[in-house]
């Protein structure tokens, strides 16, 4: 981390591969706002793109991962917290940050994010919860609100809905925060203390699907849809609460949830205790 | 050499243990499992062996998470394996396609035995043979190699670790749960005497670098994370550039090229073993435990003028097929022998003919003992 690298301003173009450029992701969709704060926290902590490995997995928030211009990974459908356990023990070196999803990450992945909680290695983990398979058109997914209807709810979703933080907060995650996309700057700075953080770090984004969920369910435009997040879910910042539809029923709080320093960081205690063990003989 | 120094490197080893330290050997330097039987004495060796070197173990919450690390590690740059028996097996599959597509190179050790599904954990079996060919869905290759003896166990499990990163792709070690748990006296080779391959670094200018463009060897070099090439890593098919395409003639192109590299390299990949096959009038073909009562039958047979000859393959897949048809030129019988409901029975029958070749076949969870061979003989003669 070098002080001459964040005293420069910020560009998001210096981060993105612009030959890429359109990207896929919808009008109206949030995950680029995630990727913005995301590149911002980067950028302000002094990260070398060299030294930098996303680690992405499969569905909209796992194809966002390809537009960082790092060592980018986009792995299998729920795995990519496998995938970074392994490239982290074997390069202590490289910074590790997993792009994810929902579905990704608690449905089809959510062995992988327990574990990797429990175990505390350095990744930080940016789940994009946006409550629904956007990718395969809008399917029930485990943080899919009570009575939303998806493509797989058409009577609307009668089944409960996972608490992705305190998940990651039970099973030992060392470092946990929720926010929403459109305190941009806010969540910036959550995703810049997930990542100084040393050990797991998980970090919840509230992104809005707007093109299928939100039409889905009457949610109104884009605008519309992270203005209601933040009236449900930060009201006191929210000063002309001019939405009357909020959100989604159950809110949750937002902010660091939780952030234990005291628990050793994995890798590095499984390298002492193999240098401990090699001095004692 | 005196008797003593002789015998120094001479160890009593069981067949699992043999593998660990086979892949400490090679330069394995990253191993994530997940206990199953009859495996995990890989496990455990390599928990105890991987510290001493600098090398990281890893038991991961399950076996797919355990494919996915051996991944995440080797694209970091280590050599990495794993270890696993049927049901685990099934799990892996899919990462064992990412790994071939996305040109991954590792090791997966599997000790096989009675299935499908949870079937016989500790009684031997070939089951595997076709699932270790096909197990991951759409058209791929498949390298895998089929010990016979602890010995071998150790050499091919440095072989592994050779062509997977000298073809940047999965290389299966299949063997049974008899030869997992065998012990033998062998030699362990002095780690100077072996010859490691290790893959090849992409060195070339970062400008417009295109991380899957290959040479005449049709083998990419790899970019290391770290190195400056910042490129992208895919499951999804791919160009040159690494990113995703849907281009009917890239995507054409990148399947061809990903099938004729093992085909480039049949020189290196297949192996196999004859015995008495110059003039038999039956040929057996038998791989692992197997081919063990195989060599005893052949020896009785000879005893008693029976010009039985052994075909064993030690390469798996691609089957050694050259090899094959050299050594049955003669054979007016085939024997196929093999602890599973006939599973390189049918590649054999492919090869050479069905009217050929006879199964003998067990899949009881008990071996095939050499008289067993031996009535096949007879009755076949």
């Amino acid at each position: 981390m070098t002080d001459a690298k964040q005293q420069t301003p910020f560009d998001v173009l210096q981060y993105l591969r612009q030959e890429l450029m359109p990207h896929f992701l919808c009008p109206g969709c949030g995950h680029g706002i995630a990727l913005r704060a995301l590149l911002w926290a980067v950028h302000e902590l002094g990260i070398e793109k060299d030294n930098l490995a996303i680690v992405s997995g499969i569905g909209c928030a796992g194809r966002t991962g390809a537009y960082i211009d790092a060592n980018t990974f986009h792995t299998t459908h729920g795995r990519p917290l496998a995938f970074a356990t392994g490239l982290k023990l074997a390069r202590p070196d490289l910074e590790v940050i997993v792009i994810t999803g929902d579905g990704d990450c608690l449905a089809i992945g959510g062995n992988h994010l327990i574990h990797a909680a429990r175990r505390n290695l350095d990744i930080t983990c940016l789940m994009l919860n946006n409550e629904v398979y956007g990718m395969t058109g809008g399917q029930v997914s485990p943080t899919t609100s009570e009575d939303r209807y998806t493509t797989t709810t058409p009577l609307g979703n009668t089944e409960a809905v996972f608490d992705a933080c305190k998940l990651a907060e039970g099973a030992g995650a060392t470092f946990v925060g929720r926010e929403v996309t459109v305190q941009t700057p806010t969540l910036k700075n959550l995703i810049l203390g997930g990542i100084a953080h040393d050990g797991f770090a998980f970090i919840e984004v509230i992104s809005d699907c707007t093109e299928i969920y939100g039409r889905k369910n009457d949610l109104g435009s884009s605008a519309e849809m992270i203005l209601s997040q933040k009236s449900a879910m930060r009201p006191e910042t929210f000063e002309n609460n001019i939405i009357d539809r909020p959100f989604r029923p159950n809110a949750l709080p937002t902010g660091v949830l939780a952030h234990d320093k005291t628990r050793p960081e994995y890798g590095a205690a499984y390298r002492a205790s193999i240098k401990a063990q090699q001095t004692k003989k | 050499m005196s008797k003593t120094e002789a015998n120094a490197n001479r160890h009593n080893v069981q067949g699992n243990h043999a593998c660990a330290l086979a892949a400490i050997a090679a330069g394995c330097r990253f191993y994530a499992g997940y206990p199953i039987t009859p495996s995990s004495e890989v496990a455990e060796r390599m928990s105890l062996e991987l510290p001493k070197v600098g090398g990281v173990f890893i038991q991961m919450e399950d076996e797919i998470a355990s494919m996915g690390a051996v991944l995440g590690a080797s694209m970091g740059g280590l050599k990495a394996m794993t270890a696993t028996s049927g049901p685990g097996f099934s799990l892996k599959q899919e990462h064992i396609g990412y790994g071939i597509l996305a040109e991954t190179p590792s090791v997966v050790i599997n000790v096989m035995r009675g299935g499908p599904s949870t079937g016989m954990p500790t009684r031997p079996s070939q089951g595997d043979v076709m699932q270790a060919r096909w197990g991951t869905h759409g058209d791929h290759t498949a390298i895998v190699l089929a010990p016979a003896s602890v010995a071998e166990v150790y050499t091919e499990t440095v072989r592994a670790f050779n062509l997977a990163e000298q073809l940047r792709s999965p290389v299966i070690v299949l063997f049974d749960e008899i030869i997992g748990h065998l012990v033998e006296t062998i030699q362990l080779p002095a780690p100077e005497s072996l010859q490691l391959i290790e893959r090849k670094w992409a060195d070339a200018p970062k400008e417009g670098y295109l991380p899957y463009a290959a040479g005449d060897d049709m083998i990419p070099p790899m970019p290391r994370p770290g190195d400056g090439y910042r490129s992208h890593t895919t499951g999804l098919t791919h160009d040159e550039s690494g990113f995703p395409t849907q281009d009917p003639a890239k995507a054409e192109a990148m399947l061809a090229r990903l099938i004729n590299k093992v085909e480039r390299h049949r020189d290196v990949v297949d192996a196999a073993d004859m015995m008495a096959t110059e003039d038999a009038d039956i040929l057996v073909v038998a791989y692992g435990t197997p081919a063990r009562a195989a060599r005893r039958a052949v020896k009785e047979a000879r005893e008693q003028g029976i010009k039985l000859g052994l075909f064993r393959p030690i390469t798996l897949w691609p089957f050694p097929e050259r090899a094959f048809l050299a050594a049955a030129k003669s054979a007016k019988r085939i024997i196929v022998a093999e602890m599973n409901a006939g599973q390189l029975l049918l590649e054999i029958e492919r090869i050479a003919g069905r009217e050929r070749v006879s199964p003998l076949l067990r899949f009881d969870g008990e071996h095939i003992a050499p008289d067993e061979i031996l009535d096949a003989v007879g009755k076949a003669a």
